[in-house]
C-alpha cells in the first residue's frame, strides 16, 4: 500500500505547524523523518493518523483520494501508528492488550483468548516479536511493551506503521533488536515511517529522509549517501558541533558526598545497595547504566524525594541525608527529573508558571504569600528566548509544546538560576541535536564555573561526550569506575552489562 | 541571527517582548460561553418537558416569564435573586477551591451547619458589644469552626490516605445531628421552648438589611456583599499567592507538584480548611442574614446545591460568582412561578440538573451549537 500526502497543511492558531508538507509512503520502504524539536513532524504524522484534521491539502492512498475523520478510519485503512507514550492497560495481559477492541469471539460471542494467543504468537514469530501472550503489560519492560504496540498495529492488518521517536525510551541492546524487527516487517512489504532526532539511527535505519524544518519540508535524500553533519546542518539550518567542546576539568572540592547508601526501592527490594562516591565542584560525573538498575531511586534520594534506609548523604559538608526537595532546591541544587510528562512539568499550566514551579515561593517572585507575575513573566520570557524554547507566548499552556520544547522547559527553569550543583536524569532525551549541543554547552559552562553535576543517561554517547568520570552502575551498586576522555566504550557497556572483572 | 530565528511557522524564534503578550484575554469568553449555551439548552428542554407532561404552550410561556418576572422583574426580585445567591455563591467557592486542589468537597453542607451553629452561639451571647465587633467576630467564628471542620477531612486524607468524600460525607451525618443535639442543649435552645429551635441571633450581630429605607420588604442583606468580597479573596488567593498556586498545582499534577517541593499532605488539609472556612461563613451568612437563628438541618441543602453552582462555574471564582447568580435567580423566579402558575417549583429542579448535566458534557453542548464554538475549535 503506498500512501502520499500532499501539500498537507495544519494551523494552531496563528501558528503553522505544517506549510504544505508532502511526503510519500511506499511499501518496503523506511521513511525517515528528522527535524528540529516544534518542527512538525508529530502534528504531520497525526493528521495522517486522523487525530488532526488538515486545514489543507489531501491524501491519497494507492492513487485514491482518502480522508480520515478518525483513527478508526486510519486504521481501517491498514496505517498503525506507535506513539511515543504506550496506550496499553497495564492490568491486562499481552494478548487481552492486543486485541482490545477488535477482540476474536468464539459461539456466542464468546470471547476467545486461545486464538488470540494463537495470533500474538504467529505474528511474534512471522516479524521476530517475541512476547510471551500471558505477561501482564506492568510486568514487562519498555522494550517488549513497544513490541506489543507493534504487534497491535500489526494485528489490525497495518500496510503502514509510523514510529514517533521509537528509541527515546530504549536501551542500546533494545534499540539493536528494535531495528531488526522493523527490518522484518520492511522486507515483509509495510511502509515505516520512522520520527527520530538521532542521526546515527537515519544513516543506519532508514531509505530516504525528508527534514522538516518551521513546518515545512527543507530537504530530503539519500541518507546511505549523507554524513551526520550533512543532515544535522540541513535540520537546524546552520552548522552543528557534534562533539562537546570542553577543555580538561579543574576539579575543586567534593561538594557532593554520598556514603554506604541504601535505598528502598518501590517494592521493598534494596534499589541501591552501598554507594559511595562524590561529586566535586567543577566536575561532571557520568552514572552509567541500563534503566533500572537503581539511577531513579539514587537520584530520588539525593534530591529528598525517597527515604534513605542507610548511610549519608552530605552537600558543601551539610548532612542533607533527610533533607525535604525544597530544601534540597534552596541549597542552589538543580534537578532535572528523567520523566518530564509525569514529574518534570505540569501541561494544564502556562509556560510561564511551569518556569517558577519550583521557585514560586522566593523573594525575588513575590513577597510574603503573594506572587508577583510581572516579575515572573519577565523572567520566564528571558529564560525561554535564552534557551530556545519554541512557543509564540509564555502564557501558552505547556501541552501545547512539542515533547523536545517540553524537554527545554525544564532545562531551562533548572539551569536558569544560580546553582552549586546539576542533578539531571536524561537532561537530552527526545531532543534534537541543536539543542542537545546547547545544554551540553550549558552544562559544560556551568562546569568551567565551577558547578558541579551528576549526570545519569542510558545513552552511553552522551555519558561519554559529557563526563569527567564515568561511573557505572549495575544491580544497585557502583560497580566500577572509568576516567572521563577516552575510556573503552566496549569496557564500559560491559560493566553496564554486569560482566565482572 | 542564524536563519533558525527568522523562520516561519513553528520554528520561529519568538522575540522576548512578544513572548510576553498574552492572546489568551479572551478568557471571560470562554468561561461563560459554554454554561450560557447550556442554560438555554436546559431551559428549551425544561419546556419540552411541561409540554409533554401536558401543560399548553401558554402556561409555557407564562411560567417562563414569571420565572423571568420573579428573578429580575423588579427590585424586589432582584432583592430576593441577591438573598439567595449570595450563600450560594460562598459555598459554591468552597466546593470550587476544592477541586482546585484535585479534592471533591462534599462537606459544606457540614461545614455550614457546623459554622452556622458557631457563629450563632456568638451572635447571641455577648450582649454589649457594638455591631463593629459582635458581627466580624460572630462571622470569624463561623469560619473557623468550619474550617476545622473542613480541615479534618483533609489531614485524614493527607495522613491516613482516607478519601475526602467518604469522610466529609461522614462528616456531613455527624453535624447535622450534632445540630438536633445542640438545639436541645440549654445553651442553644430557646428559653420556654420545648421544640429545636434556638435563641436569637441579638441584633448587633445581624448582617445590616441594605435597602430597607426603600422598602421594609427588601430582604437583601449585606450577606451579598460578602460574597461579592469573598469571590475577590479566593480569586486573589489563588491566582495572586503562593497558596493558590501551590493549590493549583497539587490539583493539576501532584506528582510534578512534589517534584517541585510542594508538601501535598499540608496543601490537602489546608485546601480543606480553606473550603471549610467558606462553608462555615456560609453558614454565618445564613444565620446572621436570612434566618436569624437555628432550627434542625438549616443548611437546607445549600451544601449541594454548591457542587452544582462550581461545575457551572468550572472551579473559577467569576464563574462561580455567576453561576451563583443564576441559581439565585432560578431559585427567587421558581418560586413566583410556583405562585403565578400551577407548575411546581420541581422544574426548577429539573432545569437546575439539566444545566449540571449540560456542563459537564462540554461536546454535547459543541456539538449542539458548533457555530459558536468554531473559532475555539483548533
Ligand atoms: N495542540 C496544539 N495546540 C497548539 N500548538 C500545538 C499543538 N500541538 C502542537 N503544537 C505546536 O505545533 C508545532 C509542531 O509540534 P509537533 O509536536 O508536531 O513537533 P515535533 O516535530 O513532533 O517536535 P518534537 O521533536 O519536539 O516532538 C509546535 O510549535 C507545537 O508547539
Ligand atoms: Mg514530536
Amino acid at each position: 500500500m503506498e500512501v502520499e500526502l500532499r501539500n498537507i497543511t495544519k494551523r494552531f492558531g496563528d501558528l503553522v505547524a505544517n506549510d504544505e508538507v508532502s511526503l510519500t509512503i511506499q511499501p518496503g520502504k523506511i521513511l525517515g523523518l528528522l527535524g528540529e524539536n516544534g518542527a512538525g513532524k508529530t502534528t504531520m504524522m497525526n493528521v495522517l493518523y486522523g487525530l488532526y484534521s488538515a486545514d489543507g491539502g489531501e491524501i491519497f492512498v494507492d492513487g485514491k483520494p482518502a480522508s480520515f475523520a478518525s483513527p478508526k478510519d486510519a486504521i481501517a485503512a491498514g496505517i498503525g501508528m506507535v506513539h511515543q507514550h504506550f496506550m496499553l492497560v497495564p492490568v491486562f495481559t499481552v494478548a487481552e492488550n492486543v486485541v482490545l477492541g477488535v477482540e476474536p469471539t468464539g459461539a456466542l460471542d464468546r470471547l476467545d483468548l486461545k486464538r488470540a494467543r494463537e495470533q500474538v504468537r504467529d505474528i511474534g514469530a512471522e516479524y521476530g516479536l517475541e512476547v510471551d501472550p500471558d505477561a501482564l503489560i506492568e510486568d514487562i519492560p519498555v522494550g517488549l511493551q513497544q513490541r506489543v504496540e507493534i504487534i497491535k498495529t500489526l494485528f489490525r492488518s497495518a500496510e503502514i506503521v509510523i514510529f514517533d521517536e521509537p528509541t527515546a525510551v530504549l536501551t542500546p541492546q533494545e534499540v539493536k533488536e528494535f531495528f531488526q524487527i522493523v527490518r522484518s516487517l520492511r522486507d515483509a512489504g509495510k511502509g515505516i515511517v520512522f520520527i527520530t532526532h538521532k542521526l546515527g539511527e537515519i544513516i543506519e535505519l532508514t531509505d530516504h529522509v525528508k527534514v522538516l524544518r518551521g513546518g515545512r519540508v527543507v530537504g530530503e535524500g539519500d541518507p546511505k549517501i549523507m554524513s551526520q553533519v550533512e543532515l544535522a546542518e540541513l535540520m537546524v539550518g546552520r552548522p552543528v558541533d557534534l562533539v562537546v567542546d570542553k577543555v580538561a576539568a579543574n576539579p575543586g572540592k567534593a561538594i557532593l558526598e554520598v556514603s554506604g547508601l541504601k535505598v528502598l526501592g518501590e517494592g521493598g527490594d534494596v534499589a541501591v545497595d552501598n554507594v559511595d562516591f562524590d561529586v566535586r565542584a567543577g566536575e561532571i560525573v557520568g552514572i552509567a547504566g541500563v534503566q533500572g538498575n537503581g539511577q531513579t531511586e539514587l537520584i530520588e534520594a539525593i534530591t529528598g524525594l525517597r527515604s534513605v534506609a542507610d548511610g549519608s548523604i552530605s552537600f558543601e559538608g551539610e548532612d542533607i541525608t533527610h533533607h525535604s526537595p525544597r530544601q534540597v532546591h534552596a541549597l542552589r541544587i538543580a534537578h532535572i527529573p528523567e520523566d518530564r510528562q509525569r514529574s518534570g512539568i505540569i501541561s494544564d499550566f502556562s509556560i510561564a508558571e511551569n518556569m517558577a514551579l519550583d521557585s514560586y515561593y522566593e523573594d525575588r517572585y513575590g513577597r510574603g504569600v503573594t506572587l508577583s507575575w510581572p516579575q515572573i513573566n519577565a523572567q520566564s520570557a528571558k529564560d525561554v528566548f535564552e534557551f530556545d524554547v519554541r512557543t509564540p507566548t509564555i502564557f501558552n499552556a505547556a501541552s501545547t509544546l512539542s515533547g523536545g520544547n517540553q524537554q527545554k522547559l525544564v532545562a531551562a527553569r533548572e539551569l536558569s538560576r544560580e546553582i552549586k550543583l546539576i542533578i539531571a536524569s536524561q537532561p537530552t532525551r527526545g531532543i534534537d541535536v541543536g539543542s542537545i549541543e546547547y545544554i551540553h554547552q550549558r552544562i559544560v559552562a556551568a562546569r568551567d564555573a565551577g558547578v558541579g553535576a551528576l549526570i545519569v543517561s542510558t545513552e552511553l554517547d552522551e555519558i561519554m561526550a559529557l563526563s569527567d568520570r564515568i561511573l557505572v552502575m549495575y544491580r544497585g551498586r557502583i560497580v566500577k569506575e572509568f576516567a572521563g576522555g577516552g575510556s573503552d566504550v566496549t569496557e564500559i557497556g560491559m560493566a553496564m552489562a554486569g560482566v565482572a572483572q | 541571527m542564524t536563519d533558525s530565528q527568522t523562520g516561519v511557522g513553528s520554528a520561529k524564534k519568538y522575540s522576548v517582548s512578544e513572548l510576553l503578550t498574552n492572546p489568551n484575554e479572551v478568557d471571560l469568553k470562554t468561561l461563560l460561553l459554554l454554561p450560557a449555551m447550556a442554560f438555554m439548552t436546559a431551559l428549551f428542554l425544561g419546556g419540552v418537558i411541561m409540554f409533554v407532561s401536558g401543560v399548553d404552550f401558554t402556561n409555557i410561556a407564562f411560567s417562563y416569564r414569571a420565572l423571568l418576572v420573579g428573578s429580575v422583574g423588579s427590585v424586589f426580585a432582584l432583592s430576593e435573586t441577591l438573598v439567595a445567591a449570595a450563600p450560594l455563591i460562598i459555598a459554591g467557592l468552597s466546593v470550587a477551591i476544592g477541586f482546585r486542589s484535585g479534592l471533591f468537597n462534599i462537606g459544606a453542607e457540614g461545614q455550614i451547619l457546623t459554622g452556622g451553629m458557631a457563629a450563632l452561639a456568638v451572635g447571641f451571647s455577648f450582649p454589649e458589644l457594638s455591631i463593629w465587633v459582635h458581627l466580624p467576630l460572630s462571622l470569624l467564628a463561623g469560619a473557623i469552626v468550619g474550617a476545622v471542620w473542613g480541615g479534618i477531612a483533609g489531614w485524614l486524607r493527607a495522613v491516613t490516605g482516607a478519601h475526602e468524600v467518604i469522610s466529609t460525607i461522614m462528616l456531613n451525618f455527624i453535624a447535622l445531628r450534632l445540630v438536633d443535639f445542640s438545639l436541645k442543649t440549654d445553651f442553644f435552645q430557646k428559653t420556654g421552648r420545648n421544640d429545636p429551635i434556638s435563641k436569637s441571633v441579638l441584633d448587633s450581630a445581624l448582617l445590616p438589611d441594605l435597602l430597607t429605607w426603600i422598602d421594609p420588604q427588601l430582604r437583601v442583606n449585606a450577606g451579598i456583599l460578602i460574597a461579592f468580597l469573598v469571590v475577590f479573596l479566593i480569586g486573589w488567593l489563588l491566582f495572586r499567592t503562593t497558596i493558590g498556586f501551590e493549590f493549583r498545582a497539587v490539583g493539576a499534577n501532584p506528582d510534578a507538584a512534589r517534584y517541585a517541593g510542594i508538601r501535598i499532605g499540608w496543601t490537602f488539609t489546608a485546601t480543606m480548611a480553606v473550603a471549610g472556612a467558606l462553608g462555615g461563613l456560609t453558614g454565618g451568612v445564613q444565620v446572621l442574614g436570612v434566618l436569624e437563628r437555628a432550627s434542625p438541618g438549616f443548611s437546607s441543602g445549600i451544601g449541594f446545591e454548591a457542587i452544582a453552582v462550581a461545575l457551572l462555574g468550572r472551579a473559577h471564582p467569576t464563574g462561580v460568582l455567576f453561576a451563583g447568580l443564576l441559581f439565585g435567580a432560578l431559585e427567587a423566579g421558581g418560586r413566583q412561578m410556583q405562585v403565578d402558575t400551577n407548575v411546581g417549583i420541581d422544574l426548577i429542579t429539573i432545569i437546575q440538573s439539566l444545566v449540571i448535566v449540560f456542563v459537564a458534557a462540554p461536546i454535547l453542548i459543541k456539538s449542539l451549537y458548533p457555530f459558536a464554538f468554531r473559532e475555539h475549535a483548533k
